[in-house]
């Protein structure tokens, strides 16, 4: 173990020294995050230097004795060792024998213990999932031990539009920590003094929105309440701006309508759940009728259609299973679709579905894609800096790149293999996970206790231990 | 996606290599293989091992230079062969690939208590879902009614081949299948058991009653003036339970259902199989003082539930305890509509299980479990040539089946 700058009091870990400055960053997380609510914002003031792992950036080569360097929550330098000159007070840590590559990016989860909506409508584009999240879910202890730090949260499939998804950070939750939901979302500045919350759009088409009325009944049906909803919109849109900013001559305000201006102006991207070949197709057309910007999802069938999708330009965030069925439109799912998908000139993502895939195991659907024919390189993207870039975080997240989140995993062997573990997940420079912790562990193989959702810190009511 | 893979060489000549793998009626049966690393069924592999399948039966085993292979007989090759893989709790072939009523024979719905339907009655071997296990190299299946009402129906053993169920079958019947996590009631109005109380209930009355007709069916054939009762093939089910001729599959994962399996098993001295048992990990020394082997649910079964305690490192610990297991891919009602032992197999790998006893629990295990190894299970003289083969090891998620051999026939030679 190598060791410089300042003494550290970290607990050791298997062979890696975590810096050590818990304490103080939890303190400066926790007032960080109340005060700004930003990623990158909380942050460790300090300097830490990960040495002689073999690092895998995702927009580079892989490098056998590689440096990470973290400061601010931020990644100040990923490359050979020597490219960096490490500050005198930086802590550093003898990563050798480790693996370190970006924190994993799911394009698709429904972790957080929400309805998939409710059956008022087929199209309620103005419902926010963000509302009914529940940090503390037990499911998102097991998301940070599969090394995931960024999830796309999407309600249900069950309809046309189930409404909006939120892309949230996997900040430390719990007591003491990030209790709101608000607080785990990636946001921008609004322009008006406020932060606005990032996420996109979920539609669906194919049998799972197809049920008794006002849902549509057929796949025809689905595509003209889908069009009329998007013409209603950008008439709303057309009134809106011939006001020209006087109030008196606005429409009142309609959330759902509001939602879908944001998808026809480009703002919100639409993660359109879809399976079967003729359903893609027909995703693709209304895309081309309104414009929008577009994530496939799932794209069961994408092998089919690999050609008119790549010709359309528009990525897939593809679901792996272990076996096709178990719903007609999945039966042609394959283990080849990202390899097909790929070599057609489609930006492929995989994601986790979870539950339909657990979120501990994502790391498996990127190695599935190279059992089915898929490069190396392309399968491990796929799973990071393709799924930011259908967020649109890839400023943010996505490869361990100087400027970006310090968002990162620390692996004991190669990320495709059966035998390779999740040992720690950062973000933002911060340890959010840690298998040598026992909970941790808990949550990463499961056990009594495992699926008990973290109990709140309620003040003065019971023994947590913790002021 | 089939792709021409294995690569055949004939015992002559080198020469012929390329010939096609047809499987044809005059090579049926009959076939060598020879691998860098061949899986007997337990312990360490041998290396550039080799077997050698006539008429369907192993003949030879041992390091491949060491074989006597008869001329002309075709020899496949891959980095790695193992014995044909058994899922030791199924429901494919009864449930099937669409998940449309069509296919749906895994349950039914009409009454809660029916260990009278035989699984030999609603196997489908021709279903697609049963192509697919093969093609990852489950050569044989315990499959029959799924988990649900209190009985839901008997469990039966096949091979992954054959075109109807009786030529697939490798023992027609094999357990009674009842469920204790969740207890659900199916059925009309008295059926709709929700306690567990009441599902052990009515379990043990009917047990109870199969041991009178039992009995009263015995001194009738002892005694010519005992009135013999009437056939009854809900209770001459139970009977065959009780005689140990069938094996009672009970679907328990809390530790209080598990605790329950385990008192039904004192009381009437069933031959118990515990199946499920998500929480088995809090029962080690109680399930290896009672002798009782775990069909352990899948790794990735979903953890919530009845499961929310559920382990991937289970399997670990039952081989550290010493409990007999296999890996089984239990029941889904939606996506994935069927799971692969393969690939369970491989995450308790990766999770605490030495891989060779993971090997061990998937092929061998499995058979000593399930009572069919003499049939299957290992590499051994006299048993059924069934195998699979890799182009690397097993376990790792990036590796390929090649192909699937069962009793010295091609049976699969998808690349998967």
């Amino acid at each position: 173990m190598t060791r410089t700058g300042p003494k550290t009091t970290g607990p050791k870990t298997n062979g890696l020294k975590t810096n050590g400055l818990k304490t103080t960053a939890r303190l400066a997380l926790t007032l960080a995050a109340a005060l700004t609510l930003s990623p990158g914002a909380a942050a460790i003031a300090a300097t830490t230097a990960f040495v002689h792992a073999r690092l895998i950036p995702i927009d580079g080569p892989e490098t056998a004795d590689g440096l990470l360097v973290i400061t601010d929550g931020r990644i100040a330098y990923a490359g050979n060792a020597g490219g960096f000159a490490v500050p005198a007070d930086a802590t550093v840590v003898d990563a050798t024998g480790r693996w370190i590559m970006p924190g994993l990016v799911d394009t698709h989860s429904h972790v957080g213990g929400f309805a998939a909506a409710d059956d008022s409508g087929p199209i309620q584009p103005g419902v926010r999932v963000l509302d009914d999240v529940n940090v503390l879910d037990a499911g998102y202890r097991r998301v940070v031990a599969g090394g995931l730090t960024t999830l796309n949260v999407m309600p249900g499939s069950g309809f046309l539009s189930s409404g909006q998804t939120v892309y949230l950070k996997m900040r430390k939750v719990g007591r003491g920590e990030v209790l709101n939901a608000e607080d785990l979302a990636y946001t921008v500045d609004d322009g008006q003094g406020g932060r606005r919350v990032l996420g996109g759009l979920k539609m669906a088409n194919g049998t799972n929105p197809q049920k008794k009325p006002p849902f549509p009944g057929t796949r025809g049906k689905s595509a003209q309440l889908v069009r009329t909803s998007f013409i209603k919109a950008q008439e709303y849109r057309a009134k809106v701006t011939e006001a020209g900013g006087d109030a008196a001559k606005l429409p009142p305000r309609d959330l759902d309508l509001e939602a879908l201006v944001e998808v026809l102006d480009g703002r919100r991207v639409v993660h359109h759940h879809t399976h079967r070949a003729d359903d893609i197709v027909t995703v693709l057309r209304l895309q081309k009728e309104f414009g929008f910007r577009l994530v496939l999802q799932h794209v069961s069938e994408g092998w089919k259609v690999a050609d008119q999708i790549a010709a359309a330009g528009v990525p897939c965030s593809v679901i792996v299973i272990d076996t096709p069925g178990g719903k007609l439109e999945a039966r042609d799912l394959r283990f080849e679709t990202g390899a097909i998908l790929t070599a057609a000139g489609v930006n492929v993502a995989f994601h986790t579905d979870d539950w339909i895939t657990d979120s501990r195991l994502f790391l498996r659907s990127a190695a599935l894609g190279v059992r089915g024919g898929m490069k190396r390189e392309d399968a491990l993207r796929a799973v990071t800096l393709a799924g930011a870039e259908m967020l649109d975080l890839q400023d943010r997240v996505g490869s361990l790149t100087a400027g970006k989140d310090a968002d990162f995993i620390v692996l004991d062997g190669d990320p495709l293999s059966v035998y390779t573990r999740v040992r720690q997940t950062w973000v933002e420079g911060r340890q959010v996970f840690d298998l040598d912790d026992p909970d941790d562990r808990l949550h990463a193989d499961g056990g009594q206790g495992a699926g008990a959702n973290q109990t709140p810190y309620l003040c003065c009511a019971d023994d947590g231990g913790e002021s | 996606m089939t792709r021409p893979l294995l690569m055949i060489l004939t015992a002559l000549s080198m020469a012929t290599a390329a010939a096609a793998l047809e499987p044809s009626p005059t090579t049926g049966g009959t076939l060598a293989v020879r691998a860098a690393l061949l899986h007997i069924g337990h312990g360490e592999p041998i290396a550039d091992g080799g077997v050698l399948i006539e008429n369907g039966r192993i003949t030879q085993v041992g390091p491949f230079a060491t074989l006597a292979v008869p001329q002309g007989v075709n020899v496949l090759q891959a980095a790695v062969v193992t014995p044909g893989l058994i899922d030791a709790r199924a429901t494919a072939g009864l449930t099937g690939m669409l998940n449309i009523p069509h296919d749906q024979d895994m349950l039914d719905h009409t009454t809660a208590m029916q260990p009278e339907l035989r699984a030999l009655d609603a196997y489908n071997p021709q279903d697609e879902l049963v192509a697919w296990l093969r093609s990852l190299g489950v050569t044989t299946l315990h499959t029959g009614f799924a988990p649900g009402p209190p009985l839901s129906g008997q469990t039966m053993i096949v091979k992954t081949t054959g075109a109807t169920a009786d030529l697939a079958a490798l023992v027609p019947a094999a357990a009674v299948a009842v469920t204790l996590s969740p207890p659900r009631g199916f059925g009309g109005a008295g059926e709709l058991f929700t306690t567990r109380a009441k599902t052990v209930a009515v379990l043990r009355q009917d047990l109870i009653r199969a041991r009178e007709y039992r009995d009263k069916t015995a001194a009738a054939g002892r005694d010519r003036k005992a009135t013999a009762p009437d056939r009854d093939l809900h209770l001459e089910a139970l009977a065959r339970v009780l005689d140990g001729e069938l094996a009672l599959l009970v679907t328990a994962h809390r530790v209080r259902d598990i605790a329950g399996a385990l008192r039904l098993q004192k009381e009437f001295k069933l031959r118990l199989w515990l199946d499920g048992a998500a929480e088995a990990h809090q029962l080690l020394p109680e399930l290896k003082a009672a002798g009782v082997p775990v069909l352990l649910h899948p790794a990735m079964a979903r953890p919530t539930g009845e499961l929310e305690n559920a382990a991937y490192s289970t399997a670990g610990s039952l081989q550290a305890a010493g409990v007999p297991f296999a890996f089984t891919s239990g029941y889904e009602s939606y996506v994935p509509k069927v799971r692969v032992v393969l690939f369970e197999a491989a995450v308790a790998a990766g999770h605490g299980l030495d891989r060779l006893a993971a090997l061990e629990a998937l092929t061998l295990g499995a058979a000593r479990v399930l009572g069919i190894d003499r049939r299957v299970g290992s590499l051994e003289k006299g048993k059924d040539g069934d195998l699979a083969l890799f182009d690397g090891d097993p376990f790792e998620y990036t590796t390929h089946c090649l192909g699937t051999v069962i009793e010295g026939r091609v049976v699969s030679e998808i690349v998967r």
